[in-house]
């Protein structure tokens, strides 16, 4: 994402959604539902809007299982790609 | 006289082998589902009475609209056991796959509780894809713990396929029917190398006791204790009762007769 600004993420997640810009957010289907987010952020930043522990999820992206955590920092996110966010429940 | 592997002694418990599966070694034979428990408190202390050190756990989507937090993790303490990740819900090799290279993703281990479910009503295994499933996830390096009916050429069929256990069921899941085939049961574990553990069916102590008096290396059980009364108490006779029925089975039962024996002198009694 070329076009994103360089500065923290946050000042950007606190503005208000501008919905018709399309340049400005995208829409993800993360665990089966959609979800608007920044154009490019991360699945770091995700996590943490979501307020999950990366530590204890799993990430699907696109049915690649990512299994590096230390690269959630920098694995940009993109216009219409899946998520599965998944962790451990109780189970036989 | 035989011998032993360790003597037993009047004063102390003798020290039995460990469990070993794919080279780890365990010294509870009991192992512990952590579903369905009435609050995560009732769920820990279970556990932790039921001296099990394998723990299952299951996959499933994380709630983003979570009240509270329901990830096991936040109350159960993987440091303290060895977290066995199942692939329940599955009824294809290729989904079974794909939730066993979730769990690894996590990176407690490479082990998998493999589940490929045929049949909703009973849970009764997809053969098939149970073993097709085993043979990829065992080439990929992961130590498959298969859930399996009691049918020996299905077991034997997973030895094949790279199956580091082999969890025959003692009745279905969570029906609490008991040891169902005792004979099916046996003759598995006689025929496999690999370590048989009886997974799911056992609904009190006594069918524990049973179950592991066929010889078989261990048991895992969820809603045994889960659905008691009192899961924790329920625990502590469960984990006597797996312990119970090893020492049995190692002690060797006498043999069964069909006329009674007396055990009092039949000579010295009163003219």
């Amino acid at each position: 994402m070329p076009n994103a600004p360089q500065s923290s993420i946050f000042p950007r997640m606190m503005s208000p959604p501008v919905p018709s810009a399309a340049h400005t957010s995208i829409t993800l289907l993360v665990n089966g539902a959609p979800r608007t987010i920044p154009a490019g952020s991360t699945l770091g930043d995700l996590l943490r809007s979501l307020a999950l522990d990366a530590r204890l999820v799993v990430v699907e992206h696109n049915r690649v299982i990512l299994r590096e955590r230390a690269g959630y920092d920098t694995h940009v996110l993109a216009e219409g790609d899946t998520l599965e966010i998944v962790h451990f429940v109780g189970g036989g | 006289m035989t011998t032993l592997a360790s003597p037993s002694t009047t004063h102390t418990q003798p020290r039995e082998q460990p469990l070993v599966i794919a080279g780890r070694e365990f010294r509870s034979r009991l192992l512990a589902g952590t579903g369905k428990y009435v609050s995560n408190e009732v769920m820990v202390q279970a556990i932790a009475a039921s001296g099990a050190e394998i723990v299952t756990v299951a996959v499933r989507r994380v709630n983003l609209d979570r009240t509270a937090e329901d990830g096991i993790l936040f109350h159960l303490d993987p440091s303290r056991y060895f977290l066995l990740a199942n692939t329940a819900g599955c009824t294809t090799a290729e989904d079974a796959i794909r939730y066993a290279r979730l769990a690894r993703a996590a990176g407690f281990n490479e082990w998998v509780k493999l589940e490929v479910i045929g049949d909703g009503d009973t849970l009764l295994p997809d053969t098939a894809g149970l073993i097709e499933a085993t043979r990829t996830l065992a080439a990929d390096g992961f130590q498959v713990l298969a859930y399996t009916n009691d049918d020996l050429i299905t077991a034997l069929r997973l030895e094949e396929a790279g199956a580091a256990a082999v969890m025959p069921l003692a009745s279905p899941i969570g029906s609490g029917l008991g040891l169902l085939n005792p004979f099916s049961i046996r003759t598995i574990k006689r025929r496999l190398s690999v370590p048989v553990i009886v997974d799911a069916g056992v609904g009190t102590a006594s069918d524990a006791c049973l179950t592991m008096e066929q010889g078989v290396d261990g048991i895992l059980m969820n809603t045994a204790l889960a659905a008691a009364s009192d899961p924790v108490r329920m625990a502590w006779a469960m984990r006597h009762a797996v312990d119970a029925g090893r020492l049995a089975y190692l002690a060797g039962r006498m043999p069964r007769r069909e006329i009674a024996v007396p055990s009092s002198p039949t000579t010295g009694l009163l003219g």
